[in-house]
């Protein structure tokens, strides 16, 4: 209807909107942009001050730095293997728990005491400390398990495809039983082929998690080499790498013209690379996830 | 098999399932729950009581009544961790639902499909990044430069366009670490929140929109009486459900942000338990203000499914 009464204000107003939405959008990439630009401008520009949306003094010299960090490809096998772990992981137990959830209380009178128990897991949280210390003495310390095993049953997940499930006829499901289909036949033959969009949103809602990851791995590790990527981000993040450095790393770096800020640019735009890689799939569907999890007819 | 589905097609009668199957699929991902979830809650409960010490086990520990508590009480830490909790989560709560509303109110002005598609795409971004990847790019970005480090892109910008005078820290001065904060979480949420307001626009009747217009409403009038209306639902459902985050203001943010110079402005419950837990060892102490902060807002949640369920018929499982 908008064409009927394109006025003068509808024109101002228009503009107006694209100024903003479109200043709102450069906020969002501008700090990103920045930091790519950092990573490969030389170390006297970025003293300097020169640096902002292009590299000044294009060099590729940090990446080579960070190409021979041990560290740096040590913790990103660690974040490698436990997204590998870590997806089929979250995305069995998300089946496992919302397939028998979805059937309604005459088909599955126990249902309630399981949602009481999945409200209660959701709703109460037993501290930092206490999960620390139930990870310790189920000896899970400076092993992969400690990030794959507390976090395997991802609850939001499991409300999202429970709801996907639900929507899907019954009387597919009877049919199936009167052909005297197995629960384990209906799930495999006619949930799962039907859900995979849904299942496509679990999957990247997983990985994503796994790989951005960090507070686990710091604290259910007692040595650095079982950092996954973020967690040795986060250390690197958190301190001041100049001041800690010892001589011999400190002469290497200044030969290879290299500085604490370029070399953290490059390690962190480096981690962020196999998200954008995923970035197009992931936008595909986690608008559906989204809404299938909290708007409900 | 024969005789089983003789009975199933008897009319009137319900469907008998075997749930066998149901319980045996539950029986992993419950016990995991069990184990990581459900335990710690005990587990936390007897180390609020004891002086836990973890070569004594919880068993061993010795019972030490009230003492936790009122040490917590005596604590300095405690009180501004609490303000700056609810200062910094209201301003959050806040912060986020008018910036995503209002996004999404702009954005379906927008009619061009490509550069609406393009936006969305750069907008929704910041939210995938973790806060470690954020708080090492915001550091950089929001520095104001010193002999160790050089002034970052924020800082020139606005000296350059004559704003300021003086570089601002803005991560770190207490007049200015909790705005930060707020705002650098509102610009990594803005366009990920805007998604179910967007989703909800869709649903709005478009014959409102003619009769508005025949009625000879603007722009601003129909915003006003029929679109903002329309997704008001959406809009009381997500504040109502953000209640139960009051007492969770970010750990993951404000521990990769923060620094002892804003601890009395930044520091949060959750990374008061974390420095009394995991850098001083007052494992029982920690374990205290968590089980404190757990009872409160298990109440929060509650509350807010309550009201959500009764005015939204809004139900989780």
């Amino acid at each position: 209807m908008n064409h009927l009464n394109r006025s003068k204000t509808w024109w101002l107003s228009q503009t107006l909107i694209y100024f903003i939405i479109t200043f709102v959008t450069v906020s969002c990439i501008v700090p990103i942009i920045n930091l790519l630009a950092i990573s490969f401008s030389a170390s006297q520009a970025i003293i300097e001050n020169t640096v902002s949306l292009l590299p000044v003094g294009f060099t590729t010299k940090a990446y080579t730095y960070v190409m021979h960090n041990q560290k740096f490809w040590t913790s990103a096998k660690v974040s490698l293997l436990r997204v590998l772990f870590g997806l089929p992981i979250n995305l069995v137990m998300t089946v496992l728990v919302a397939y028998p959830l979805s059937k309604t209380e005459q088909a599955f009178p126990a249902r309630k005491y399981y949602v009481t128990f999945m409200l209660t897991v959701m709703l109460f949280n037993g501290g930092m400390m206490p999960t620390y210390f139930v990870v310790a003495k189920t000896g899970l310390i400076d092993t992969l398990w400690a990030l794959l095993i507390p976090g395997a049953v991802p609850i939001f997940s499991c409300i999202v495809l429970m709801n996907f499930f639900r929507g899907i006829p019954s009387a597919l499901e009877e049919a199936a039983l009167l052909d005297g289909a197995s629960q384990g036949q209906i799930l495999t033959r006619i949930f799962l082929p039907l859900s995979k969009p849904s299942l496509a949103t679990v999957a990247l809602f997983s990985l994503i998690g796994h790989w951005n990851a960090w507070f686990d791995g710091l604290i259910y590790s007692n040595h650095t080499v079982n950092y996954p990527l973020q967690s040795y981000l986060q250390t690197l993040v958190a301190s001041n790498t100049q001041a800690m450095l010892t001589g011999d790393l400190k002469s290497f770096m200044e030969m290879m013209d290299v500085n604490d800020t370029n070399m953290k640019a490059a390690q962190i735009f480096i981690s962020i690379i196999p998200l954008m890689v995923v970035y197009p799939f992931l936008q595909k569907y986690f608008t559906a996830g989204l809404t299938l999890g909290s708007v409900k007819e | 098999m024969q005789k089983r589905s003789a009975q199933k097609i008897r009319p009137n009668k319900r469907f008998r399932r075997d749930t066998r199957m149901y319980h045996l699929m539950l029986l992993v991902p419950v016990l995991i729950l069990f184990v990581y979830n459900i335990l710690p809650i005990p587990a936390g409960i007897l180390m609020s009581f004891q002086n836990f010490q973890p070569g004594r086990g919880f068993l061993g520990s010795k019972f030490v009544g009230l003492k936790n508590f009122q040490r917590l009480i005596a604590l300095p830490d405690t009180m501004p961790a609490l303000v700056n909790t609810l200062i910094i989560a209201v301003w959050k709560i806040v912060g986020n639902l008018l910036t995503a509303v209002t996004f999404a109110l702009l954005l379906n002005e927008i009619q061009t499909k490509w550069y609406k598609r393009t936006v969305q795409t750069i907008t929704y971004l910041p939210y995938f990044l973790s806060w470690v990847i954020l708080a090492g790019i915001m550091i950089k970005f929001l520095s104001p430069g010193s002999t160790a480090s050089s002034m970052g892109f924020m800082n020139t910008l606005l000296m350059r366009l004559g704003l300021i005078r003086e570089p601002i820290y803005f991560l770190g001065t207490n007049e200015t670490f909790r705005a930060s904060v707020v705002v650098s979480d509102i610009w990594k949420n803005f366009g990920y929140n805007s998604i179910v307001y967007l989703a909800a626009l869709t649903g709005i009747d478009p014959t409102l929109y003619e009769a508005a217009a025949v009625d000879g409403a603007g722009r601003w009038k129909r915003t006003i009486h029929v679109t903002l209306p329309g997704i008001a639902p959406f809009i009381a459902l997500m504040t109502i459900l953000a209640i139960g985050n009051v007492l969770s203001a970010g750990f993951d943010q404000i521990f990769n942000l923060y620094s002892p110079a804003v601890y009395e402005t930044g520091d949060i419950i959750d990374t008061l338990v974390y420095r009394l837990g995991m850098e001083n060892s007052q494992y029982s102490l920690s374990a205290a203000v968590g089980l404190l902060k757990s009872i409160a807002s298990c109440i929060l949640v509650l509350l807010g499914y309550k009201i959500a369920d009764k005015y939204a018929g809004y139900r989780v499982w």
